[in-house]
């Protein structure tokens, strides 16, 4: 039996459609998917190949598409691990605690996900740029945030910050507390415990939300627009790369640094699938 | 490694100004951030290679430069922002004039270099399809009903600046024409504005990708260019009987400069610019270069045209405060909502 | 299943300090920049700035096309989900990991892709052109845009609720004497009536902040196809800091007045929102 379909019911004469109808709806519903799903997969990849493999490695070895790669890998591999570790100490404190202020701790925590990414951006020129709270100052000691890749940094950050917390936070409250109070009764001290009970129970739930919250992070195109400067070889993170090639007529560049996205989305979406199966269930923490 | 010791550095945040300065000659290797107005993308593409070729063949020393292209005026803010640009090389006078307003640079820089630091000029220009369905050969004929036109925001656009004046320049020299009927024909001309981009380039992508509009003004390089990329024959330019004279102006930076120590490699390739074999470069991206030698070789593709130039409207101090500032002119008649 | 505070737990103080520090700097004080920030106009210059033409164009066209969106998205992600739950067929669970493609897509691949599709000469715009119909650079392109990235906020909120729902509801209509287009239309739909109007929140609230994959297949033109995520960035360019603030806030605050309406809808429904 497929984990993620109804219980069978005893009766199922009476509680499916007639078949005709069952096959009309599932036909229907194919041919959107595919619409609206695959074609647009298979159109970044058509446009990509257009001119074929030599135009596809012209556009990779372009110094600049080189750059927005490094800068990407660089921004995902600082902004991830530290909402991870920020996550797993959110989680713990929301999920196996109660205190005072825990919801509003948890809207704070989601709040990122209900606001447009053009406005996680904004934030922080508001308080880097020349014209922002900290600016004058951050200018006169010749630190430069924003147009600049920690400006990049922050922004992420701000985006990709609940995914971790989000995936945790439930999974922590299913689990229950019991194996981990026990380790405590026996005498275990707090990394202990944690190493040797907490994580390895959360285990797939945290690659799940390190899995999602890294897709964001490479992904993340309104935030860092804003914060960018978008110096080409400088602060430009692939998803930029892309815009700034396609209005450079560049459409072969361009389809290609989206090509690359899209290939880690699918492979994001082939993990997703395989940790779904291990959890046993789907965990709406993608939204 | 040049890369990775870059961004280290930008990560860093912390500027090594002090500890850098007078040694740039001796440093392996040196970026440089060349903000630049919008549609000057393949342009610096091709010179940055030639000179970072020139330049390591003269002194051994590797130079990456790195572009950001956008709207001038937006640009110009970027860099009042915090943009940490080496070199500045806008469309306008304008636009450096505010940076050096605000200590950024020599209020004397316009006459550091050649030809008011205007290595090339251009002009302004109609881009319309192929059959021109709507006739399209003059200013007049933009007002026409039915008539869509394209051109960016002056407020944030160097090219919009130069087709707003081009356009104001041929309606003051109506005959009987007065402040009030120039006035209202460019209220009429902005009427058939149905979306203002931020830069030149984005104006072309507009009209060319997105198809909208019957007639883009456009600079004469970005038309040349447009035509080069979709074919000879999809698109054609059209002179119009009066147009102006754009002089897009370059400047060393001078704050950023001293704080990286860059200003000898920076003031090298703004001179670089008016040599000949950049200003070749220039004349095959359809600019108008300033070399005269050069700009014979290229006469029969550079039709010589009636224009005006911006000291007829008094230069730019005073055209920006009339037409451009808030309150200014195209505040006036442009009303879509702003 | 969460034990009370001074349990038998460790590590509560460390965590909980981390969180704050961390919450602090990357939510709250960049919130708070934003929530003072447009006042320095005044509050004469805030209402002015955010009640001028282009703005409430702009709010009308972000908020309006999301609901638009999250509509249509609603009986399409129904049936969606209902195939995927209660159906059987080849390919059903590669079909199922798609759902998520969307989120899983950057914005702005979407974006070009969806822009290469629909423009008068992608593959789909071609064949609509000749109707007359034109997708691209039309807030018509936006509400496309809008479909495809809200799509699995709809049937992700379904699927556990539909997955739960018991049937013998369904069976006592039919032995009851109902068709099956009666129960489905008066036990089961009211029965995911909450998870609904969740999906439909869900799909609203991700929508009006939208910005990298409506970009590109939106026509930008004030007034028309200018959304409200776009002007703040304009705003920026024009160094009118004050006012960009004032737009981020504003759409900060409707958003949250939608999204606690429709909350209060659904606890009447008896079922809280995620």
């Amino acid at each position: 039996m497929s984990q993620s379909q109804a219980v069978p019911s005893v009766f199922p004469t009476a509680t499916r459609e007639r078949p005709a109808t069952r096959v009309v709806l599932t036909g229907v519903t194919i041919v959107l998917l595919v619409i609206l799903l695959l074609l647009p997969l298979t159109v970044i990849f058509t446009e990509a190949l257009s001119r074929g493999l030599g135009a596809v490695g012209v556009a990779l070895t372009d110094p600049d598409s080189l750059a927005s790669i490094k800068l990407t890998l660089l921004v995902a591999a600082v902004s991830v691990p530290l909402n991870t570790v920020c996550g797993l100490a959110a989680a713990w404190c929301i999920g196996r605690f109660q205190f005072r202020g825990r919801s509003l701790l948890l809207t704070l925590i989601e709040l990122p996900l209900s606001v447009s990414p053009v406005i996680s951006g904004l934030v922080w020129v508001l308080l880097f740029g020349a014209n922002g709270w900290f600016g004058p100052m951050l200018d006169r000691a010749g630190v430069r945030i924003i147009f600049a890749v920690p400006g990049l940094i922050l922004a992420t950050l701000l985006v990709t910050f609940p995914f971790v917390a989000r995936t945790l936070i439930p999974l922590m409250q299913q689990q229950g507390a019991a194996e981990e109070e026990a380790a405590i009764t026996l005498g275990a001290g707090f990394w202990q415990m944690f190493w040797r009970v907490t994580l390895p129970n959360m285990r797939w739930g945290l690659l799940y939300g390190v899995l999602l919250g890294n897709a964001r992070a490479m992904g993340e195109f309104g935030a860092v627009a804003v914060v960018s400067g978008h110096v080409r070889g400088q602060t430009m993170t692939m998803p930029l790369q892309v815009e700034a090639l396609f209005n450079d007529y560049d459409w072969i560049g361009a389809f290609t640094i989206a090509g690359l996205l899209s290939l880690l989305a699918l492979v994001t979406l082939a993990v997703k699938a395989a940790l779904e199966w291990r959890i046993g269930e789907r965990s709406g923490a993608l939204l | 490694m040049q890369s990775t010791y870059m961004t280290r550095r930008t990560v860093l945040g912390v500027s090594l100004g002090p500890l850098a300065g007078g040694r740039a000659a001796i440093a392996a290797d040196v970026t440089l951030l060349n903000v630049s107005y919008d549609p000057t993308r393949e342009l610096y593409r091709d010179i940055n290679r030639a000179f970072s070729t020139a330049w390591q063949a003269k002194t051994g020393q590797r130079v990456t430069i790195n572009q950001s292209h956008g709207g001038s005026g937006a640009q110009a803010r970027a860099v009042l922002d915090g943009l940490q640009a080496d070199v500045v090389t806008l469309a306008l006078a304008a636009d450096i004039d505010a940076l050096a307003k605000r200590g950024l640079l020599a209020a004397d820089w316009q006459g550091r270099l050649p030809a008011n630091s205007s290595p090339c000029t251009s002009t302004i220009v109609f881009l319309v399809r192929q059959s021109n369905p709507k006739g399209i050969h003059d200013w007049p004929d933009l007002l026409k009903p039915g008539v869509t036109v394209i051109t960016p925001n002056p407020k944030t656009s160097g090219g919009a600046r130069w087709n707003f004046l081009a356009a104001l320049a041929w309606a003051q020299r109506q005959p009987g024409a007065t402040d009030a009927s120039a006035e209202a024909f460019m209220r009429a001309l902005f009427h058939q504005v149905p979306v203002l981009d931020t830069g030149a380039r984005g104006a072309t992508n507009t009209f060319v990708q997105r198809d909208l509009g019957d007639v883009l003004i456009a600079w004469e390089s970005e038309a040349w260019l447009a035509r080069k990329e979709f074919g000879a024959d999809t698109y054609a330019t059209v002179y119009p009987s009066l147009s102006i004279l754009a002089e897009p102006t370059v400047a060393v930076v001078d704050s950023v400069v001293d704080r990286k120590g860059t200003r000898a490699l920076a003031q090298a390739y703004l001179e670089f610019l008016y040599t000949p074999p950049a200003q070749d470069i220039a004349a095959r991206n359809y600019y108008r270069p300033g070399d005269p030698a050069v700009a014979r070789q290229y006469a029969e593709r550079n039709p010589a045209l009636n224009l005006v130039t911006i000291k007829d409207f008094g230069g730019w101090d005073t055209a920006q405060a009339r037409y451009f500032a808030d309150g200014g002119l195209f505040d006036r008649i442009y009303t879509a909502g702003k | 299943m969460t034990t009370a505070r001074r349990s038998a737990l460790p590590g509560f103080g460390p965590a909980m300090a981390i969180t704050l520090c961390w919450v602090s700097l990357i939510v709250l004080v960049p919130l708070a920049s934003l929530a003072l920030r447009p006042w320095e106009l005044g509050l004469a210059g805030v209402l002015h700035s955010v009640t001028e033409p282009r703005v409430l164009a702009a709010l009308k066209l972000s908020f309006g096309a999301a609901a638009l969106a999250a509509s249509v998205n609603v009986p399409f992600g129904l049936l969606v989900a209902w195939v995927m739950v209660r159906y059987r067929f080849p390919g059903r669970r590669l079909a199922d990991s798609l759902i998520d493609m969307p989120l899983a897509l950057p914005t702005a691949v979407a974006g070009i892709a969806l822009t290469a599709l629909f423009s008068p000469k992608g593959w789909i715009g071609a064949w609509l052109t000749p109707f007359g119909i034109k997708v691209a650079y039309t807030p018509l392109g936006i509400m496309v845009a809008l479909v495809f990235v809200g799509l699995p906020f709809v049937v992700r909120t379904l699927e556990p609720v539909l997955m739960d729902l018991p049937q013998d509801a369904e069976e006592a209509a039919a032995t009851l004497g109902a068709t099956r287009a009666q129960t489905l239309r008066r036990v089961v739909l009211p029965a995911l009536a909450p998870a609904l109007l969740a999906g439909f929140a869900a799909a609203l609230a991700r929508g009006v902040g939208e910005y990298g994959s409506v970009i590109f297949i939106a026509g930008n033109m004030p007034m028309i196809s200018e959304i409200a995520p776009l002007l703040i960035v304009i705003r920026l360019e024009q160094l009118d800091y004050a006012g960009a603030a004032a737009l981020g806030l504003i759409m900060l605050l409707v958003s949250f007045a939608i999204l606690l309406l429709l909350n209060l809808l659904q606890k009447r429904m008896g079922v809280r929102v995620r």
